[in-house]
C-alpha cells in the first residue's frame, strides 16, 4: 500500500517539501529539486523588478507548476493583513491556485513567528477558501487552535529558520503531533539529513526545507540525501523501532555453541 | 498628467491609462504576474477595463524563488 502524505485531499508520494531560494541559478534550483523528489515546492511572492529584461530567466520556466504543485509564501510578511494581501495576490498571479503557505514573523533577527498574527491571518485565508499550511511555532496549544481555525497541515519549526540547528525540541514536536489530526510538516530548522530522518522518525508526516539544501556545498548532491533522509526516517517510523534499553544488553548472535577458552 | 505609485515607486503618467495599457508599457504583457489596486486584487481579465485615476497605488508581483 502507498504511503502517501495527504494534504487538504490531495495524496502526495514525496514527503519532503522544498524551497527555491537562495540557490546559485534556476538551473540548479532545478537539479536540487529533482534530486529531492519533491511534489511541493515554496515560491514567494515579490514586487516585479520595474526595469525587467523581459528576456530574464523566471522561476515558472524552471520549475513548472505542471510539474510540481506551488506553495506560494508570505516570507518577509510581519503582519496578518500583509500576509493576506500576499497570498491573495499569489492565488490571482497562480488562477486560482489555494494551497499557500502562510509565515507571519515577528522579528528579522530570529525569524520567529508572531502566532497572534498568524491566527488572525489564518481566519481571513480559511473563509476565503485557502487552504492554509501555516508555519508556527512548537507550541501545542497555538497549533490546535490553528487546526480548529481549518489549517490543512501545521508547520511547528524545529529550531530557527536558516539556523541548520536541528531538531532542538523533539517533545515538544511530539505534544504538536498528539493534538492534531492534520499533518504535521517540520519548517525549519533542518540542517542535514540525519535531522529529517528524526523528524520523521519522531512521527512527523513531512519535512519542509531551503536553506539545508541551497546553502549545502553540493545542494544537488544534498538533496539527495534529504530525500533518503525523509523516506529512512519514514520507513524507521512505521517498521517501529526497538525500545531503548539501558543496562540490559541482548547480544545479536547465539550465546551457545562459542569455542571453548584456551585459558584455565 | 496623472501620477500614480507603482512597487512604491513614483510615476508620471501622460495621461488616463487602463491596466492592461500600463502591463504593455512595462513589457509585462504575457508575463505571469498579479497587481493590487489601492489594496483590491485586479483580476487578469479586468485589466482592459480598468481605467487608472491620479493617486492610484499599484502593486505588480511575480513568483520568485523562495523557502
Amino acid at each position: 500500500m502507498a504511503d502517501n502524505l495527504i494534504i487538504a485531499g490531495k495524496s502526495y508520494s514525496s514527503r519532503l517539501l522544498v524551497g527555491t531560494g537562495k540557490y546559485k541559478d534556476f538551473t540548479e534550483t532545478r537539479a536540487a529539486l529533482d534530486a529531492s523528489g519533491a511534489e511541493i515546492v515554496t515560491v514567494a511572492i515579490r514586487r516585479t523588478n520595474l526595469g525587467q529584461n523581459a528576456n530574464e530567466p523566471n522561476l515558472l520556466d524552471a520549475v513548472p507548476m505542471s510539474k510540481f504543485t506551488y506553495l506560494p509564501n508570505t516570507a518577509g510578511c510581519y503582519t496578518a493583513d500583509d500576509a493576506v494581501r500576499t497570498l491573495r495576490l499569489a492565488r490571482e498571479l497562480l488562477d486560482g491556485h489555494s494551497l499557500v503557505k502562510l509565515e507571519v514573523l515577528g522579528d528579522p533577527q530570529s525569524l520567529y513567528p508572531n502566532v497572534i498574527e498568524t491566527i488572525s491571518a489564518a481566519k481571513t485565508l480559511v473563509a476565503e477558501g485557502f487552504q492554509v499550511m501555516v508555519y508556527t511555532s512548537d507550541d501545542p496549544i497555538v497549533a490546535k487552535q490553528l487546526e480548529d481555525i481549518g489549517c490543512v497541515a501545521i508547520m511547528p519549526l524545529a529550531s530557527l529558520i536558516g539556523s541548520g540547528m536541528g531538531i532542538l525540541n523533539p517533545w515538544n514536536l511530539q505534544l504538536v503531533m498528539e493534538r492534531v489530526k492534520v499533518p504535521v510538516i517540520v519548517d525549519a530548522g533542518v540542517g542535514t539529513a540525519s535531522d529529517a530522518a528524526i523528524a520523521m522518525e519522531l512521527g512527523c508526516h513531512g519535512v519542509l526545507m531551503n536553506t539545508a539544501i541551497a546553502g549545502a556545498k553540493d545542494p544537488v548532491l544534498m538533496a539527495s540525501a534529504m530525500k533518503k533522509g525523509v523516506e529512512a526516517g519514514r520507513e524507521a517510523f512505521l517498521a517501529g523501532r526497538m525500545p531503548k534499553k539501558l543496562y540490559s544488553a541482548s547480544p545479536s548472535s547465539p550465546t551457545a555453541g562459542i569455542i571453548s577458552s584456551t585459558r584455565s | 498628467m496623472i501620477s500614480i505609485i507603482i512597487n512604491g515607486e513614483t510615476r508620471q503618467l501622460s495621461g488616463t491609462l487602463t491596466v492592461a495599457a500600463l502591463i504593455d508599457e512595462m513589457g509585462l504583457t504575457g508575463k505571469r504576474v498579479a497587481l493590487e489596486r489601492n489594496g483590491e486584487i485586479v483580476p487578469r481579465s479586468t485589466f482592459p477595463n480598468q481605467q487608472l485615476a491620479d493617486g492610484d497605488k499599484l502593486e505588480i508581483v511575480v513568483a520568485v524563488g523562495g523557502g
